[in-house]
């Protein structure tokens, strides 16, 4: 039997090794199967090992699902490469099926040919079942098109896990617990992945329970062992590093980098950052990032509820600090109100919406931009606020600083738009310095000069941000129409339309901080692609494939502004013979283009959850320009 | 004129006349409001805290205008919410005094569960609840403190709503203070609110107050000359529990029952009644639970009061600690740089 004392110089494989430049990989299990863990850890090495990466991780909204059933699968998608890497892909080279609902969902995401390995322990009459296969498709010749790879895993992993004693007792179902980490050094063998990284992240997530953390290692060198010593895999893989830029690197999340932003912005400002978030799906992140940031003037507060977190971001906004409130769909909704007060009151304060599927509870793991008019339109009454999204994990660092220097200059609430996608996503940061970062400036009244709260700055037109406490500026303010002049509560109808349009005409004037657009390819042509948000990378590699393919005349763009939009925009879709709008909702950008730009721009959605893939926009690129 | 007064700064003790702004007070005439904002602006003239550090926070209702009558802060917010807004200003700037101005609507229908929190959490703002037991902004429908069976706009047929107890619901949410006045007696009302005023962590105070135009006399019976003495019990601590006309009457312990007893027809001797304890909870529980209707008298004063640490001591605490503790960290660069990097070259 396989034994981790055995000398095999884990290392170094003595098998021959094939080098290729990109591989898409997808974890597959039950949701207590630990796939998340090895799928994130797994990308980690990747980034360690200088690759490019960008992951997926798609699970089911449950905790524990029921056991061994297609809708309990947990899945980890996750591409590397030698080059640039910008989506998690379309298809993968590999499947890593721990039961057969795992399998059964997920193969035919698979390559012809592609690589499957298969935990057969978990291939019993009682799991196919549950799994809902009629026939096992291990043998009915379901599998033909691809190179299976069985594996005992549970068995192999309870002979690693217990083949010596340990520092104490575990219980065979902990030691079954193991056998994520079995496959994962299975995978790094494959792969040529060092277990270093892994080994450390053992030791420092179970250095408590030195039991569990030695049967982890066990089973992670066992499973690179197994591949090494049998004769189930005659050759492994090597991918070469990227060619990053130089520099200094880390790891990021969407959610990790929303955090990390909104401190910055407040270090730069010299503010206190303020955040009050209800837990939400799958937001929750930015507040347990953000409350390990005290140390950085960070205070952070869990509210009763979503209406609550915004309220109280907005109080803490009246006396001076950056109110920040972070949630997702549903939670966008019930803050509408206080954020019309927000508006009214001219208060600057940060709503970072995660978006995920909607409507209602809709798919809370799910990735979704189904929230753009919500944000822009969803409150009562002529409500603009800025709108602001990221276009990458690592971007959500830039775009969600950038949203709080809007929200500060111009004393206004700005909705800063994720995904689950970006969220959860993971991929190298070459880490910025602070220097690069965009002054935040502001002056709060801190004292009687004559200055009075509802004087206005000629230049951005957003009123006085009064640090309440200072003598002498006693001012009350609320969200009845206020006097132009004087803030007084004013009922009359003249002064309530030039309200209106001078808080519409504050917002329309952030257009002149918008740069001028980037455009991805000729300045005038066939086909402009327009998108926002997590899109990017997927579009980009639909369009670098049609160019590959003889298409010259496509273009991209990329709005990180939703509202304003970009002043250059109306200019550059009329260069385009053609304009293509790939969203995941039902068509809300390519609505808003076609109101206020009067062309023909197409929707290509997509709300399934799930991102484009690449095919999908080039295969409707195609549809527009024909094939060549 | 402008929202912000220009009165001139001055060490001078101020009066009540410079808590005043300079906006036209719209209540109904013979609105109870007036007697609650003369009352509060003659307290804060009385109080050793400079104006500015005075802030009023509201929802929505006739008494959620209180702020803009007030010559301090004011933040007049959404319907029910304002605990939310106050507990982020305390966050933010604990030494400020925040009021919160709220009706039986605002905090006990919509904004429930942000007054049942705020009171958990202990955050350091006093609640004053104008509880007329009616909507009166919105024109006279039954509010959650109602009776059962009130006629109103939008129950003709009669309130099915039972309503509920405010101060009960304030001590079963680990209120650090409760008390319940009465808009008709200013000087009990004063000297309730200096109570509030002085305490830290959340002053409760309920406000039996008069609407006259949706709700007249709900508590005439509680302030008339005629009935109060024996309608109502005026807690003293230390003293107790008496009322009548002549104090006459008294409350004692009956197993775990309040009985009210009759000292003049031999019923019980003084020594015999309970004495009024503010730092007894069940004590105060007890109390809360007279209504008024079940021949006891109504208790008016400070049911409950004890320390406790607020919230926003604790919330700037931590950051205060983790401040000191990791400083050689606080900076954006090296909050970024933190974890593991690795260097392309």
């Amino acid at each position: 039997m396989l034994s981790t004392t055995e000398t095999v110089d884990i290392k170094k494989t003595v098998k021959p090794v094939q080098a290729t430049k990109d591989v898409v990989i997808y974890f597959a299990g039950d949701s207590g199967d630990g796939i998340q863990a090895i799928g994130g850890q797994f990308g980690h090495t990747c980034v360690r090992m200088g690759n490019d990466i960008v992951t997926f991780p798609d699970f089911p909204a449950e905790i524990r699902a029921p056991a061994g059933t297609q809708a309990g699968v947990s899945g980890y998608q996750l591409r590397f490469g030698s080059g640039e890497v910008l989506t998690p892909g379309d298809n993968y080279d590999a499947l890593i099926a721990l039961n057969p609902a795992a399998l059964q969902a997920r193969v035919k995401g698979l390559k012809t040919n592609g690589l499957l390995i298969i935990n057969t322990d978990k291939f019993r009459e009682t799991d196919l079942k549950k799994a809902q296969c009629k026939t096992n498709p291990l043998d009915d010749g379901s599998l033909d098109g691809y190179q299976i790879f069985r594996v005992d895993l549970t068995k192999l992993t309870r002979a690693a896990v217990f083949e010596t004693p340990l520092p104490a007792t575990l219980s065979t179902r902990e030691g079954d617990r193991c056998q994520n980490f079995f496959a994962l050094g299975m995978v790094c063998w494959l792969y040529q992945r060092s277990l270093e990284p892994t080994v450390q992240y053992i030791k420092s997530k179970f250095g408590k329970r030195a039991e569990i953390a030695e049967a982890n290692q066990r089973a992670l060198r066992a499973g690179w062992v197994y591949c090494e010593n049998t004769e189930t895999f005659a050759s492994s893989y090597e991918i070469a590093p990227a060619k990053h830029a130089p520099g200094l690197y880390r790891h990021i999340t969407g959610n990790q980098a929303t955090a990390l932003g909104l401190v910055a912005a407040g270090q730069k400002a010299e503010l206190p950052v303020f955040l009050a978030s209800y837990p939400i799906t799958p937001a929750s992140d930015i507040l347990h990032q953000l409350s390990r940031y005290k140390n950085m003037n960070v205070t952070t507060v869990q509210a009763e509820d979503e209406i609550a977190a915004a309220c109280m971001a907005i109080g803490a906004s009246f006396a001076g600090a950056l109110g920040c409130t972070s949630t997702s769909g549903p939670g966008l909704d019930l803050k509408q109100e206080a954020l019309s007060l927000a508006i009214s009151t001219e208060l600057p304060l940060i709503v970072v919406d995660v978006q995920r599927g909607g409507p209602s509870t809709g798919l809370p793991t799910k990735t979704e931009q189904a929230d753009l008019l919500a944000a822009i339109y969803g409150r009562h009454g002529e409500c603009p606020a800025p709108i602001i999204a990221a276009s990458s994990p690592s971007d959500c660092f830039f775009a969600v600083y950038e949203a709080a220097r809007i929200a500060i200059k111009y004393r206004t609430p700005v909705i800063f738009l994720t995904d689950g996608y970006l969220a959860n996503g993971a991929e190298p940061w070459l880490i910025p310095s602070s220097k690069t970062l965009a002054p935040i400036v502001h002056k709060q009244l801190v004292e009687r000069n004559g200055v009075m709260p509802f004087d206005r700055d000629p230049d951005t037109m957003a009123r006085q941000w009064v640090r309440i406490g200072t003598p002498g500026l006693e001012y009350r303010v609320g969200g009845l129409e206020k006097d132009q002049k004087t803030g007084n509560i004013s009922y009359d109808p003249d002064n309530h339309e030039a309200m209106g349009y001078l808080r519409k005409a504050k917002i329309d004037r952030i257009e002149r901080e918008i740069p001028p657009t980037v455009i991805d390819g000729p300045e005038s042509g066939d086909l402009l692609l327009v998108g926002w948000g997590s899109t990017h990378g997927a579009i980009k590699s639909a369009m670098g494939r049609q160019r590959q393919a003889g298409q010259k005349g496509i273009s991209q763009i990329h709005l990180r502004f939703l509202n304003p939009l970009p002043p250059d925009l109306g200019d550059i879709l009329k260069r385009f013979k053609h304009v293509l709008v790939p969203e995941m909702n039902m068509g809300q950008l390519s609505m808003l283009i076609r109101a206020k730009y009067v062309l023909p721009a197409k929707p290509l959605n997509k709300v399934k959850g799930q991102p484009f893939t690449i095919t999908e926009i080039s295969n409707a690129i195609e549809a527009i320009l024909g094939g060549k | 004129m402008s929202a912000v007064t220009t009165v001139p700064l001055s060490a001078v003790k101020l009066t009540n006349k410079d808590y005043e702004s300079d906006q036209e007070v719209r209540w109904c005439p013979g609105c109870g409001d007036y007697a609650i904002l003369r009352q509060t602006q003659k307290v804060l003239a009385d109080l050793d805290i400079p104006r500015e550090k005075h802030v009023f926070v509201s929802g929505i209702g006739c008494s959620s205008r209180f702020p803009y009558y007030m010559n301090t802060y004011g933040f007049h917010t959404i319907h029910g919410r304002a605990p939310a807004f106050a507990t982020g200003i305390k966050c933010v700037q604990p030494d400020l005094t925040v009021w919160i101005a709220t009706g039986d609507g605002d905090a006990l229908s919509i904004g429930g569960n942000h007054l049942i929190h705020i009171i958990r959490r202990n955050v350091g703002v006093k609640i004053l609840l104008f509880n007329n037991r009616i909507y009166g902004l919105t024109k006279g429908q039954y509010s959650p403190t109602s009776s059962f069976g009130k006629l109103t706009a939008s129950t003709p047929m009669g309130s099915p709503d039972h309503p509920l107890n405010p101060l009960s619901l304030a001590l079963g949410c680990e209120a650090t203070f409760v008390a319940r006045t009465l808009d008709r007696d200013l000087e009990h009302l004063g000297q309730t609110l200096h109570a509030a005023a002085k305490h830290k962590g959340t002053a409760f105070v309920e406000i039996l107050q008069n609407c006259n135009v949706f709700n007249d006399g709900e508590w005439f019976e509680y302030t008339d000359k005629a009935t109060k003495p024996l309608s109502t019990l005026r807690l003293e601590d230390g003293q107790p529990l008496v009322y009548g006309q002549n104090k006459e009457r008294g409350i004692r312990l009956n197993r775990f029952t309040l009985e009210p007893v009759d000292m003049s027809k031999g019923e019980a001797k003084i020594e015999d009644l309970m004495k009024a304890d503010s730092s007894d909870l069940n004590q105060a529980l007890a109390l809360s639970r007279i209504s008024g209707k079940d021949g006891l008298p109504l208790p008016i004063g400070v049911l409950y009061k004890v320390e406790r640490n607020c919230f926003e001591d604790d919330v700037v605490g931590q950051v205060r600690k983790a401040q000191a503790e990791k400083p050689s960290k606080n900076d954006i660069d090296s909050l970024l740089r933190a974890g593991e990097t690795w260097t392309v070259s």
